[in-house]
């Protein structure tokens, strides 16, 4: 198939996706499986219209076209624009190719640098999901079963008022904190108890802050949503029994509150590792994260279809990752969004 | 016998607020015993008192001549049943009966015959592998006993338990709980605001009202010898008519009132002089009297047909006064706006302080 073909093929699959639910409804309702009044009969000619308009454009010119038209690109090569539309412009899997092997032709060598900062990048994504849950989890206990009204809506207002400064400012803050002449380090300094500056943000420290701190909302409304609907009694109950604290917590409250977890953790595992703020205001000069390197894919080599290809590679496994996950935990994809 | 439990001047505050007033109890090991009262009064602040959920203000809750101070909930030899019983919905019913012996470190092999054992006691021996949420009321009920006794504790606490059930259920679980009781043989702690379960299944009965114990006894004998006029009250139906005390002897008290000179039993010794009142009960209040002492004339305006007994609401003087007429009594109850003699012997009534 020609790459131009593709196009048109990107066009039409969501709407032959469409055009099939729209033919089984139909159907269902000659069949008589489905009866009772109409979608416009029910919400009138005006706001059916309304509704249908808004939410297509919603789904496909924000989600699916864009994505799809990515995911095309992904398997196209980089071309002079003269050559687009050209015999060169063919379907290919050199962009891949290169995110493995560093070049687009040759298999002779892995792509150390790229493979090493995707991995790395999964890897402390996942450390710093769990590193949220474990910061996150007493909190919202506390302020789910244990805190008064007026306490929890002054702990919501606290966590809530940071985020209404803009994502790159909150990580220069973290650099005016923890920079060698930062207010950490001087304070240490000044303390005695350290004789020389650490670079705290050539050891990450910078890095893992601000993006633990980026999504911690993400990580405690899922969480308190879930302990919340929790029957205090549960709680007491198990207390009775003799169940120690942890136990309390291991057995009943955490088991319960899985779904909340999962979709906490689901957001801020696929949120961390999509970062880009953080990674380019808080990377120390050693760290590569994987983020940054899509950027300079679109950005600095204004190869765009490799960019596609890398965006694509990082977005497949998250996905698979998180879905792993929540068929080792047991639970369902309509779960966690409860 | 030994005590199982026993309050020592227990008072509980909550900021201003006295949940529980210096209450004094000794409940024996082994018995029924029902803590009943309107909603406020108390009586779940002394069973999460009594469970460690609530620390007392003063006083000293000793469980098996134990102190109790410092002891946590997880501690006590005590199990609660909760009103909303509180299972674990996470957990199969075998898991929830055998949650207890899991915390306790019992080995699974043991722990599987014990919660066996346990649901064969309930009568629910097959439905251990089932979900909480696939039993119906009755079977979760019984679910939460097996799993409060599996702890093998020394005292189970139950905080109105079957208030849930409707009532042919409630009716069942009763005597169900009386049976698992008596087989068990530990001490069984019951709350209820329903007099009808404290005099159905409790060897004795505190009553409580506004945070303090008023009597303690048998259910016969708070029932027949009420010590105040709330108990007199609210354990039943019962006619209260206001008076002075004109004349006392023998353990009586003779009592002016709008309706004559009245008599009933004295047990407070009340001196002359002294406004109380005068309790009876409706089914004390006979019509047609044989009796000489205490006769009186009222109007009948209304009456009820309830199958087994008939309601006549009566006025005399004023006051409304309740009559029950048994299902024994053949004879056509007297018309709405009739006169009606009733009367009734000084020893079924009692004369108490005004509340």
């Amino acid at each position: 198939m020609r790459s131009s073909d593709g196009h048109i093929f990107v066009l039409l699959l969501p709407l032959l996706v469409i055009a099939g639910f729209a033919l089984i409804a139909l159907v269902d309702r000659r069949q008589g499986r489905v009866t009772g009044p109409g979608f416009f009969a029910r919400n009138g000619v005006g706001i059916g219209l309304y509704l249908l308009l808004a939410v297509s454009f919603w789904a496909l010119l924000v989600i699916v076209l864009p994505q799809l038209f990515m995911v095309e690109m992904a398997f196209r090569p980089k071309l002079p624009p003269a050559a687009t539309g050209g015999p060169r412009d063919v379907y290919t899997l050199e962009n891949f190719r290169y995110f493995l092997y560093g070049s687009t032709t040759s298999t002779a060598a892995w792509n150390v640098t790229h493979l090493t900062a995707f991995w790395k990048t999964i890897v402390a994504s996942i450390l710093v999901t769990a590193g949220n849950f474990l910061l996150c989890y007493p909190l919202a206990f506390y302020m789910a079963q244990m805190a008064k009204a007026a306490r929890v809506r002054l702990l919501l207002l606290l966590l809530i008022a940071p985020y209404w400064v803009n994502e790159v400012l909150r990580a220069f803050a973290f650099r005016v904190i923890l920079g060698t002449s930062g207010v950490l380090n001087k304070l240490l300094l000044g303390a005695g108890l350290i004789d020389a500056p650490v670079d705290f943000l050539g050891l990450d420290v910078g890095l893992y802050a601000g993006l633990s701190y980026a999504y911690l909302l993400l990580m405690i409304f899922p969480l308190y949503n879930a302990i919340e609907s929790l029957d205090g009694r549960l709680i007491e109950a198990a207390r009775d029994l003799g169940a120690p604290w942890w136990r309390i917590h291991k057995d009943i409250v955490i088991p319960f509150a899985k779904p909340g977890i999962a979709s906490g953790c689901t957001l801020v595992f696929m949120l961390t590792s999509g970062a880009l703020a953080a990674p380019l205001v808080l990377g120390g000069p050693r760290s590569l994260w994987f983020t940054p390197i899509v950027y300079d894919r679109f950005y600095q080599a204004f190869n765009w279809p490799q960019g596609s290809a890398y965006a694509f590679i990082l977005l497949l496994t998250c996905v698979a990752f998180v879905l792993a996950v929540l068929r080792l935990g047991k639970l369902s994809l309509g779960e966690i969004t409860r | 016998m030994t005590e199982a439990v026993e309050l020592a001047n227990l008072t509980v505050r909550f900021g201003d607020f006295t949940a529980v007033e210096n209450a004094n109890l000794r409940i024996q090991a082994g018995e029924f015993f029902s803590f009943l009262g309107p909603s406020g009064c108390g009586k779940t602040t002394i069973l999460r008192t009594i469970s460690g959920f609530i620390d007392p203000t003063e006083g000293a809750v000793r469980i098996g001549g134990q102190d109790m101070r410092g002891v946590g909930a997880n501690q006590r030899p005590t199990a609660l049943i909760f009103q909303s019983l509180a299972l674990f919905p996470m957990m199969s019913v075998a898991d929830n009966v055998g949650y207890g012996l899991r915390v306790r470190g019992v080995a699974k092999a043991l722990r599987d015959r014990k919660v066996d054992e346990l649901l064969n006691v309930v009568a629910l021996g097959d439905q251990g592998g089932k979900q909480v949420d696939e039993l119906s009321g009755g079977q979760r009920q019984r679910v939460a006993i097996a799993r409060a006794l599996a702890v093998e504790p020394q005292v189970l606490l139950l905080d109105e338990p079957l208030s849930a059930l409707d009532l042919k259920l409630r009716q069942h679980m009763r005597n169900e709980l009386r049976a698992i009781q008596r087989r068990v043989g530990i001490t069984f702690i019951y709350i209820t605001h329903d007099q009808g379960e404290a005099l159905t299944m409790s060897d004795r009965i505190a009553v409580m009202n506004q945070g303090r114990i008023e009597q303690v006894g048998d259910g016969r004998t708070v029932y027949d010898a009420p010590d105040t006029g709330f108990v007199a009250s609210f354990v039943g139906e019962t006619n209260a008519i206001p008076g002075r005390i004109t004349a006392t002897a023998d353990g009586e008290a003779a009592l002016e009132t709008p309706l004559g000179v009245l008599r009933g039993r004295n047990p407070q010794t009340l001196p002359v002089g002294t406004a109380a009142q005068l309790y009876v009960r409706p089914e004390m209040l006979l019509p047609d009297p044989t009796t000489p002492e205490n006769r009186l004339s009222a109007t009948v305006e209304d009456h009820a047909y309830e199958g087994n007994l008939t309601h006549l609401a009566c006025r005399a003087a004023g006051l409304r006064l309740t009559v029950l007429l048994g299902a024994r009594d053949r004879r056509a109850p007297p018309a709405s706006g009739a006169s009606i003699a009733l009367g009734f012997a000084a020893g079924d009534a009692r004369v108490l302080p005004v509340a």
